[in-house]
């Protein structure tokens, strides 16, 4: 087994240096010159001269980038166009904001999801069932901004005025001093994530229950509840565990739309402004972040796959 | 001596009128009663679709989703009914004093727990013994009871790691492991190689016998019956037609039904012929006997009458050797059967024939010209000439496509016909098959298993082919439908001259469909010639180990 994850860790570490390189390229498309971003227009040439110099943006093209490459290593992300910072020291708070959005979501939805289309598949064809379903694919069918303007109208403004419907945290405080804050992006992300993770489970529990395996495990005389935690319920999850990965991975870019509405201070949110701004480091810092979640979240899902398939584990099958 | 007769006639359990219909309230069991008793198997015979696994589960008062029980009752020694209990109670009953075998022990053993733990589960479920302690010893002992190491590494390993005999004497240990009174075993040995099906039947036999266990054994083999049944029950579409002990059922059956199911049942001494055309083997040869046997005097003769001719074929996955060098010849109008167990290689040697597998080394020709490894490097005339018929006809029809569609690709393959030609000629196709003309826009859905064998078998006959290649086409089929296809096989083969490779790992087969005979074993043929000389004058120590373990009626 260890000999299999590592070679998912090999892979995941050459994908990201492919993603490296083009997100490289692409922001070298992007039409601007940094220097003169940062100087504004009335700069001297001599000046903007010094800086592209300040800034190696004379350098030849491969230098430049594995000097970029070199600095991701050490958290180095770059200068900031725009603001004349650290783009580390920028992104810091953004992304610890943009985190505690999607740690909630992910652990509020996943185990919902789980227990919610486990539920579904054992009572098929019930009214639990048709109800479950049914609210899942009416999410799953309306788009994220239309869910947040939703919960805005129905909590915040118009039927019960309960909630703040955007967030404002005084400069130097976090976000997450003012929870009351976070509840309805958190809960938009949710209704967002879950009905995929919902339909999947009972989908694939439902496929489980009918197995010889179940089946046997019922007439050994196991106990429903042995029979669902034991013998269902592992074999469920692998699958299951994809979705939560590309579910996972889409809140990483997916999240920039809910940050706007509720006026975040996210990445998504950082990202919209770099990319207006010309802010070339700052899109090349997000571009990667958003990649590497892509790829851990996939390795973890790998993992489950790989852990809870004896067949995968004991080298059976390569 | 005398306590063990007693013994014999206690009753177990009794199923006494039960009725099981689907939700929607058809009837699929009507008024099926029957007695098991200690120390004696009861056999529970039919075809698929007759109900018998229905009323096995019954016993243990189980019913597959879409099925509710409507009537009778299943009684226990001590006289309750196990109908009447509520879940809780006949779980408490399941796996402890009625146990289930199931037909796959692929699919029925949990791949994800170890096997030492699956026999446990039972055992603690149940609560055996004082401690954890006496379950482990008695997990210890039932391993050794169905003749299967007991040691704790062997306990650890996966069901992944043991072979289908393995498993399914897991399967058997974990039924017996609560000392049960009843045992269920549905169709235990299907899909298990001969020899293998030998040890497993001897097993299931001595624990019935020597625990004073009631067995009901559930099979549409009639073969493996006489083996271990003392009672047969003949079930059709959800009756019991007839039931006695099971000499009198076989050899004196009462039922037409039972008749009709004997005489399907291929046997290896070719007494009878399944089917009706009596015609290729047997007593009407096609080829005569001295010229089959003329067949493997020179290599000359051979060369000069040999359609297809094989040499030297071999293939290995890494470092694993599927194929160790198989050589024959196959001539015009000749019916050749690739008799191997599973892993054999057998299989593998077909697809290689075909040109379904191209990573051979070694030579097929065709009339003489060597052919390119894969389908694709042959050219549509040698494609044209060796068809091939797969195992399962619902895998290998297209759902989507109407029988005519599918019987009509290798013809537009060919592009040589227009739309008319090509109608007329699946419809003779479907014609020479026995498949009416209105199954041309039936789609594969709406066919019996025999039905979609034969639009198989139509679509390989359409081109024409000189070599047909069956790769257990009738392992999939129940006895009296095998009968039917093997049946036309002969005919086709009698009408179209044309030369066939019959793959199996049935050999009870052989004197019913080939004049040669050609036993693999380990990627090799250990032993090749006349199908008679073979069977009465086996060579190789694995043949004649084979022809010992086929259960006879």
């Amino acid at each position: 087994m260890p000999g299999l994850i590592l070679r998912r860790l090999a892979i995941s570490a050459v994908i990201l240096l492919v993603v490296s390189m083009l997100v490289f390229v692409a922001t070298l498309l992007l039409p601007g010159d940094p220097a003169q971003a940062i100087l504004g227009q009335q700069a001297t040439p001599e000046r903007l001269e010094a800086l592209r110099e300040q800034m190696n943006l004379n350098d030849p093209f491969a230098q430049r980038y594995l000097h970029w490459l070199g600095g991701l290593f050490v958290g180095d992300f770059g200068v900031s166009a725009a603001s004349g910072g650290s783009v580390a020291a920028l992104l810091g708070d953004r992304i610890a904001a943009s985190l505690v959005l999607m740690v909630a979501a992910a652990t509020i939805s996943i185990p919902v999801g789980i227990l919610v289309g486990s539920y579904s598949a054992l009572r098929r064809g019930k009214a639990g069932d048709h109800a479950a379903t049914g609210i899942s694919l009416v999410l799953a069918a309306l788009p994220d901004f239309v869910i947040g303007i939703a919960l805005v109208t129905l909590f915040s403004t118009t039927v019960f005025t309960v909630l703040p419907s955007v967030t404002m945290a005084p400069p130097g405080e976090q976000v997450w001093d003012y929870p009351s804050q976070l509840i309805l992006p958190v809960l938009t992300l949710v209704l967002v994530v879950m009905p995929y993770i919902i339909r999947m489970m009972r989908t694939t529990m439902i496929e489980v229950l009918d197995s010889g395996y179940v089946e046997m495990a019922r007439l050994k005389g196991v106990p429903e509840r042995q029979v669902i935690w034991r013998h269902a319920l592992p074999h469920a999850i692998a699958p299951v565990a994809q979705v939560v990965a590309i579910q996972l991975a889409w809140l990483a870019g997916g999240i920039v739309v809910v940050e706007f509405l509720f006026r975040y201070p996210g990445v998504g949110q950082a990202l919209v402004d770099a990319v207006t701004n010309r802010d070339v480091q700052v899109v090349q810092a997000l571009a990667m972040l958003i990649a590497a979640v892509y790829v851990v979240v996939n390795l973890f899902a790998d993992i489950v796959g790989i852990v809870t398939n004896p067949k995968l584990r004991t080298g059976g099958i390569r | 001596m005398s306590t063990l007769i007693e013994q014999q006639t206690e009753v177990a359990l009794q199923a006494t009128d039960l009725r099981v219909a689907t939700a929607l309230g058809k009837e699929i069991l009507h008024s099926v009663s029957f007695t098991l008793q200690r120390g004696r198997m009861l056999a529970l015979v039919g075809e698929s679709g007759s109900g018998k696994t229905t009323a096995g589960l019954a016993c243990l008062g189980y019913f597959r989703t879409g099925l509710e029980h409507v009537g009778g009752t299943v009684e226990l020694s001590d006289g309750t009914n196990l109908l009447a209990l509520t879940d809780a109670g006949r779980r408490g009953l399941r796996g402890g004093s009625i146990s289930y075998v199931p037909q796959d022990p692929a699919l029925s053993l949990n791949p994800a727990m170890r096997i030492g733990s699956q026999i446990m589960e039972v055992l603690r479920v149940h609560g055996y013994g004082a401690s954890e302690q006496a379950r482990r010893e008695r997990l210890a002992e039932v391993l050794t009871d169905v003749g299967l190491p007991n040691d704790t590494a062997y306990q650890r390993r996966w069901p992944h790691e043991l072979s289908g005999g393995q498993q399914q004497r897991v399967g058997i240990a974990m039924a017996f492991a609560f000392r049960p009174e009843v045992m269920v075993m549905d169709e235990p040995t299907t899909g298990l190689d001969v020899t293998t099906q030998a040890l497993v039947l001897q097993t299931i036999h001595q624990l019935v016998t020597t625990h004073a266990v009631a067995g009901l054994y559930i099979t549409h083999d009639l073969a493996v019956v006489s083996e271990v049944a003392d009672e047969v029950a003949v079930m059709l579409a959800g009756r019991i037609v007839e039931q006695g002990p099971s000499d009198q059922v076989l050899h004196d059956p009462q039922h037409a039904y039972t008749r009709k199911l004997l005489n399907a049942v291929p046997d290896l001494a070719g007494r009878h012929h399944i089917g009706e055309v009596e015609a290729v083997t047997g007593a009407m040869p096609i080829i005569s006997r001295e010229r089959a046997a003329s067949a493997r005097l020179t290599a000359r003769d051979v060369a000069s009458t040999s359609l297809l001719s094989v040499a030297d074929l071999r293939l290995s996955y890494g470092s694993n050797a599927v194929l160790n060098g198989i050589d024959f010849e196959l001539g015009r109008g000749e019916s050749l059967m690739l008799l191997g167990e599973s892993g054999s290689g057998k299989t593998t040697a077909a697809r290689c024939i075909a040109g379904l597998n191209d990573s051979y080394t070694g030579s097929v020709s065709l009339a003489g010209t060597t052919l390119q490894p894969g389908t694709r490097q042959r050219s549509a005339e040698e494609r044209h000439r060796i068809q091939y018929v797969f195992q399962s006809p619902l895998s290998s029809l297209n759902p989507r496509r109407t029988i005519g569609e599918s019987v009509e690709v290798p013809l537009y393959m060919s592009g040589t016909f227009s739309r008319k030609e090509r109608r007329a000629l699946v419809l003779e196709a479907l014609d020479q098959v026995q498949l009416a003309a209105s199954f041309i826009d039936r789609r594969p859905g709406q066919l019996s298993g025999g039905e979609r064998q034969r639009a198989a078998i139509a679509r390989a006959l359409v081109n024409a082919p000189s070599v047909l290649v069956c790769d257990e086409v009738t392992s999939a089929l129940d006895v009296s439908v095998q009968a039917s296809i093997i049946d036309l096989l002969r005919t086709l083969q009698v009408e179209t001259g044309m030369a066939m490779v019959f793959v199996t790992h049935n050999i009870a087969l052989a004197r019913h469909i080939s004049q040669r005979l050609a036993v693999l074993h380990a990627g090799r043929i250990v032993d090749m010639g006349p199908t008679d000389d073979v069977l009465e004058n086996p060579q190789h120590s694995y043949t004649r180990e084979l022809l010992t373990h086929v259960p006879t009626l």
